[in-house]
């Protein structure tokens, strides 16, 4: 695997290292926690007295509840509280900004606990806690609903027909560019058009156009950790939650919007967390939880079972595309055509924006259409996974590259090196990128040694994809105290799912010119630290890292005026270089003057906050080989590569991490992954043997290049780096399924059912 | 987890008493990698679970010149990691070493697997081209059944109700024969199998033409079954590709398989036949040593 | 509702006795009564490993055993794996090979790992990745995971072979 120092090398750099703690590997501050079993996740929360909690789920995809009976469940000996909808505050049809867009609270409250109807299988209907899990179960069971079974909605394009039964009355089409709603219920919540140059005409300078229809299943994030909260509603009417969270804030936000009380009656704790990859920012479980610690009087703690994460939490979409591209004779886009419609699940919200955004994103394109529709189905209610929209629209577009490629002759990087998107270019949606790497990443691949190296087995052949993500700022808030020894103590609110408190102390250390051993990162309550968005977006790093970067510059301040002080001269001729306090006539190390002030004075606290939004976007670009058994359609990876401009590299063995398990990620898309329903709506495979995520016997190792192009607007150019990784795999091992075995996969997953039966077809 | 009572008796007629004498629903637990999963998720009901890993019949494993002796409770583990159960009954080997991860196969048994009765179960089809013979004890005593007529549908077998299997017994492997198991899955490891093939063979000194031969195919009915006919069109016939292929078709004729979440019919019935022949060769490849 | 039973079991080389239905599972036993949560609970169904612990030498499911079945049995759990002072091999080479990023299903893999190198101390990386691929892990696309192993196997074989110096 190339290092940092390894790509500078061969790119024949001899510069002297720019950082000395970034771009080095130290060992993350919470490793001994997590390696000895003593890192508390959700599930290892215990509060004193608590008890537990289990959820009664929907049987059926979609159905009106007519009634539901408790009483049988309340008399059951050890159970003491049961909740449904009537005992969450009557939401209205408020709209309200909750962390990762806005809510309609109504969907957001029903999704918790449905009111009048259900809109999936394992859609949430009642709440029971009892002494033990056991006795909550049992209860539950014994939890009676009536309800009136309605014909399931699952296929996106049915549900658009003018015919579909409407899972939500409330709903209306509303025109993305001008806000305005249409005027009868439907299943269509959003229509989204983007427009560029002159299409017509592009395509009539077309030598060759390829039009294709994709479907992509429904695919689930697929954290280890099930979801969980635990709930105190203390007698004061204070509500605390501890729950793994990518966003404390935003948690606070939804439970005091749900339960209609002061944010400042709402503090949330955050565990650690086991995975989230954009599935756990909303809340599924503290809002009933916290009902049940009103009515119990104590603290209820509801885990979700692995089915119940399958089916009842948030997946990210389906969908159809078509795509539409043409090209000139030297191998020049000409025109882009995409539409797209995204399952939103039951209720509005996929990210069809960020798809539509993202379909062309890797292209200099200069006539262009994308047309997206977000668009409900009797499956779960989709959330964030891992650059939310794109991975779809990217398995669309690269695959009609790679046709576009074969019928021009070229090579598939020489193509995309001609069009690239690169500094300057204009998406079909509006946005000019500033400096990115795409055309890096592109080089990396072809001077890589996988590259370089011909395939030469039967049955075998090669696939390249490339893909973006925007990432995102936000704001973020970092505070340090210095402590009289000469560490720093940093607390921070982004919640860590991998190792990004080590990044962001690297950094503060870094702009104080210490050690990353010496700063102590604390991932902190949401009363113990300054408003920080969610854990996502891949903004954690470069947001909350520059709040460490503006905490450094505060404290150096800080530091210099005591120093002067201290030492009686001019503020002006005191300086803080490189880990030292530099006098008139003398220069002492951060060690010592903390002990020094430490005993002169008030404590050393200081402060970094940042709300920036040029994040630079990132590109990445695979290359993976396969070997397809042409009697089963069963594909094998027998190399992978992947290069991803990440910026700066603050750690790059957590980037390379991130770089390779998104493509896993996203081989497992590519190949295996897919909610399975049958006629009735309801989902076969909802456990971990038969949704079938990647196990280490099913991968080479991912050789993981990072091509460093760093981001201007980041005071150490950092880029976000998690979530691009996922958008190009299934792409790539489409391209090289056909490359192997001459057949096209429109669909995805591609398993071996679909690669057999199209490699069938093509024999007969 | 819905409430049941526990026993762990340590011979053979108390675990048969308990179960015969249960009031409620009585389910015996062997590595309980499946019983388990199922009691929590309600699709089976116990109120009373009585384990059988202390019953030293049940724990049996015997290999010498009357054959194999497997008792129903030994976990996988014991069964791959058995050089001369390798070498002798090696389809029985290669099932057991892919039931589950590491962690089930140190639990799970060959004898629960059968007992199950699903379909698809990995071991089914191994000892069904092994012919080995099923020891079942119950409150009317002891008996056997061949292991091909031990399931009768999906989830379902012969047992009556206190009857339990202590052991399956195969017979001596004769000279020249050879065995294998595979099955096909979507990921290489932790499925269940779409389709699975478990083929024995024996062939002449010469190594060149086939004595006999048994196949047994599972995920593509709705229990593991014996494929005689392709079986038998085996016996007698040279080995080669055509021989091997005839079988592979015969085999593909007898199928009934499901469309599911694991695989449609199409596909099974054109893998029933890929695996058929792959698995037979390996057989050959065994047989000769 | 069924009794509950005592149970005498050997838990990270001391005797413990615990009380347990017998529908509690092993791993509900450990997480809730022992209060050892280092195991965890990913899949309930022995599909992810998050919950292995070793019995009698053998990584298993904790998930998938009743606390009943523990009676008399040696179990080994991720909070007995460090040595006093310092941590165990492939602790060390999990942190060094940044094998971890939610590390949810870190202990469950470390101990897999730990039954997996005593029986095969100088694995192949196709034998670490078959025997190890009933542990899912969602972060890390395993590629740091299965290098870590490797690394540890090499540090126990150079600490048996300087332990078998010594003993000579």
């Amino acid at each position: 695997m190339a290092t940092i120092d390894e790509v500078k090398a061969a790119e024949g750099s001899d510069e002297a290292p720019k950082y000395k703690v970034i771009g080095t590997r130290p060992i993350r501050h919470d490793g001994a926690d997590k390696v000895t079993g003593r890192a508390l996740y959700g599930a290892d929360i215990k509060i004193k007295g608590m008890i537990f909690g289990a959820i009664l789920r929907s049987p059926h995809a979609h159905a009106n509840i007519k009634s539901i009976d408790t009483s049988k469940a309340e008399a059951l000996p050890g159970v003491r509280a049961v909740a449904t909808s009537a005992d969450l505050p009557e939401p209205g049809d408020k709209i309200a900004e909750l962390g990762e867009g806005a809510v309609v609270l109504n969907h957001l409250s029903s999704n918790n606990l449905a009111r009048t109807k259900v809109l999936y299988k394992g859609h949430a209907v009642a709440a029971v806690a009892a002494d033990n899990l056991h006795i909550a179960q049992e209860a539950a069971s014994l939890i009676e609903v009536e309800y009136e079974v309605l014909p399931p909605v699952m296929d996106v394009l049915k549900a658009m027909s003018s015919d579909a039964p409407v899972l939500n009355p409330d709903v209306r089409t509303e025109e993305a560019s001008t806000g305005e709603k249409g005027d009868k219920p439907t299943n269509v919540a959003k229509h989204i058009v983007f427009e560029k140059g002159d299409i017509e005409k592009g395509f009539a300078d077309a030598k060759y156009v390829v039009e294709r229809e994709f479907r992509t299943s429904t695919v689930h994030q697929g954290y280890i950790e099930p979801h969980v909260a635990t709930v105190l509603w203390n007698n004061d009417g204070q509500i605390t939650v501890w729950t793994p969270t990518q966003g404390t804030f935003s948690v606070r936000s939804q439970m005091a919007e749900l339960l209609h009380v002061p944010l400042a009656r709402v503090k949330v704790v955050p565990a650690e967390i086991g995975g989230g990859f954009g599935g756990k920012i909303s809340v599924y479980l503290a809002p009933a939880a916290a009902v049940l610690s009103r009515k119990a009087g104590v603290p209820v703690q509801i885990v979700m079972d692995r089915a119940d994460v399958l089916q009842a939490t948030g997946p990210t979409p389906g969908s159809f595309i078509r795509i539409k591209m043409g090209v000139d004779a030297d191998g020049r886009l000409t025109a882009a055509e995409a539409w797209m419609a995204y399952e939103a699940g039951g209720y509005p919200g996929s990210p069809i924006g960020a798809g539509a955004m993202c379909v062309f994103s890797c292209y200099d394109i200069p006539n262009g259409r994308v047309e997206g529709y977000d668009v409900c189905v009797n499956k779960p209610r989709t959330n964030a996974y891992r650059a939310p929209g794109a991975t779809n629209a990217a398995f669309a577009t690269e695959t009609v590259v790679d046709e576009l490629c074969e019928k021009l002759g070229m090579e598939p990087v020489e193509f995309r090196l001609l069009n690239a998107s690169k500094e300057g270019t204009r998406r079909i949606d509006g946005v000019t990128y500033p400096r990115v790497g795409l055309v890096e990443t592109l080089e990396a691949i072809k001077n890589s040694d996988h590259y370089k190296t011909p395939l030469t087995g039967k049955n075998q052949g090669r696939g390249i994809g490339s893909g973006f993500w925007f990432n995102a700022g936000l704001k973020s808030a970092v505070t340090v105290t210095v402590n009289t020894d000469g560490s720093v103590s940093l607390l921070e609110g982004s919640t860590d799912i991998g190792g990004s408190r080590t990044g962001i102390a690297m950094q503060f250390a870094e702009a104080m010119g210490l050690a990353a051993e010496d700063i102590k990162p604390a991932v902190v309550d949401t009363d113990s630290v300054g408003y920080t968005d969610v854990t996502g977006g891949s903004r954690v790093t470069y947001a909350t890292g520059w709040a460490a970067y503006e905490a450094a510059q505060d404290l150096k301040r800080q530091i210099v005026a005591r120093a002067a002080e201290l030492w009686d001269v001019d503020p002006a001729q005191v300086s803080y270089e490189d880990g030292h306090v530099i006098g008139p006539d003398k220069s002492v190390c951060f060690k010592e003057i903390a002990m020094e002030l430490s005993t002169t004075g008030e404590p050393l606290i200081a402060r970094g906050v940042s709300n920036h939004n040029e994040p630079g976007g990132a590109f990445g670009t695979h290359l993976v080989d396969v070997e397809v058994d042409p009697d089963t359609g069963k594909v094998d990876i027998l190399r992978y590569t992947a290069a991803q401009d990440c910026g700066t590299a603050i750690h790059p063995a957590y980037v390379e991490g991130q770089i390779q398990g998104g493509a896993v990620q996203g081989i497992g898309w590519g190949l295996n992954e897919e909610y399975w329903y049958d006629e009735t709506g309801s989902m076969r495979n909802a456990n971990f043997l038969d949704y079938r995520i990647p196990t280490c016997y099913d991968l080479p190792m991912i050789d993981a290049i990072i091509v460093e192009v760093p981001n201007p607007g980041h005071p150490y150019g950092v880029r976000g780096v998690g979530e691009v990784p996922i958008v190009p795999p299934p792409a790539a091992l489409e391209a090289a399924i056909y490359d192997a075995v001459g057949v096209r996969l429109y669909e995805l997953p591609m398993s071996p059912p679909r690669v057999l039966h199209e490699l069938l077809k093509k024999e007969s | 987890m819905r409430d049941f009572e526990y026993e762990a008796p340590t011979s053979l007629a108390d675990a048969v008493g308990l179960l015969a004498k249960s009031k409620g629903t009585a389910r015996p637990l062997a590595g309980g990698t499946d019983l388990i999963d199922h009691v929590r998720t309600g699709r089976l009901v116990a109120d009373l679970i009585v384990d059988l890993k202390k019953i030293p019949e049940l724990m049996v494993l015997e290999l010498n010149n009357a054959g194999l002796r497997l008792g129903a409770a030994v976990p996988c583990y014991k069964i791959y990691e058995h050089p001369g159960i390798l070498e002798q009954y090696s389809a029985i080997s290669d099932s057991s070493n892919i039931i589950g991860g590491m962690q089930v196969q140190n639990r799970a048994s060959v004898g629960g697997n059968l007992a199950n009765a699903g379909a698809a179960a990995d071991s089914t089809p191994a000892l069904i081209a092994l012919n080995a013979r099923v020891i079942i004890a119950g409150p009317s005593g002891t008996r056997e059944v061949a292991v091909d007529q031990f399931c009768t549908g999906p989830g379902q077998n012969v047992l009556e109700p206190g009857e339990i299997i202590v052991e399956l017994q195969f017979p001596p492997r004769p000279a020249h024969s050879g065995s294998h198991y595979r099955r096909f899955i979507p990921r290489n490891e932790m499925d269940i199998a779409v389709v699975g093939v478990g083929a024995s063979v024996v062939l002449d000194a010469s190594g060149e033409n086939f004595v006999s031969a048994r196949i047994g195919l599972g995920a593509v009915a709705a229990k593991p079954f014996y494929a005689q006919e392709a079986s038998e069109l085996l016996a007698g016939q040279p080995v080669n590709d055509e021989t091997i292929q005839k079988a592979a078709a015969a085999a593909r004729a007898v199928v009934h398989p499901i469309t599911d979440m694991r695989g449609t019919q199409e596909f099974r019935t054109h893998v029933t036949g890929v695996l058929t022949e792959r698995v037979i060769k390996k057989a050959v490849e065994r047989a000769r040593g | 509702m069924a009794k509950k039973r005592i149970v005498t079991a050997t838990i990270n080389g001391r005797e413990e006795e615990f009380l347990c239905q017998p529908r509690q599972t092993l791993l509900e036993i450990l997480r809730n009564t022992l209060n050892l949560t280092g195991a965890k609970e990913g899949c309930s169904n022995g599909n992810c490993g998050a919950c292995s612990v070793i019995i009698d030498g053998r990584a298993v499911n904790s998930c998938m055993i009743l606390g009943v079945e523990a009676e008399g049995a040696n179990i080994e759990t991720i909070e007995g794996l460090a040595p006093g002072d310092g941590l165990d091999p492939l602790q060390q080479a999990f942190l060094e090979n940044a094998a971890l990023q939610c590390g949810i299903c870190t202990p469950g893999y470390i101990m897999s790992a730990k039954a997996f190198l005593d029986e095969n101390p100088n694995p192949t990386e196709e034998e670490i990745r078959f025997s190890m691929a009933g542990n899912l892990c969602r972060c890390t696309g395993y590629d740091k995971i299965v290098r870590a192993i490797q690394q540890a196997a090499e540090t126990r074989a150079e600490q048996s072979a300087s332990c078998a110096k010594e003993t000579v």
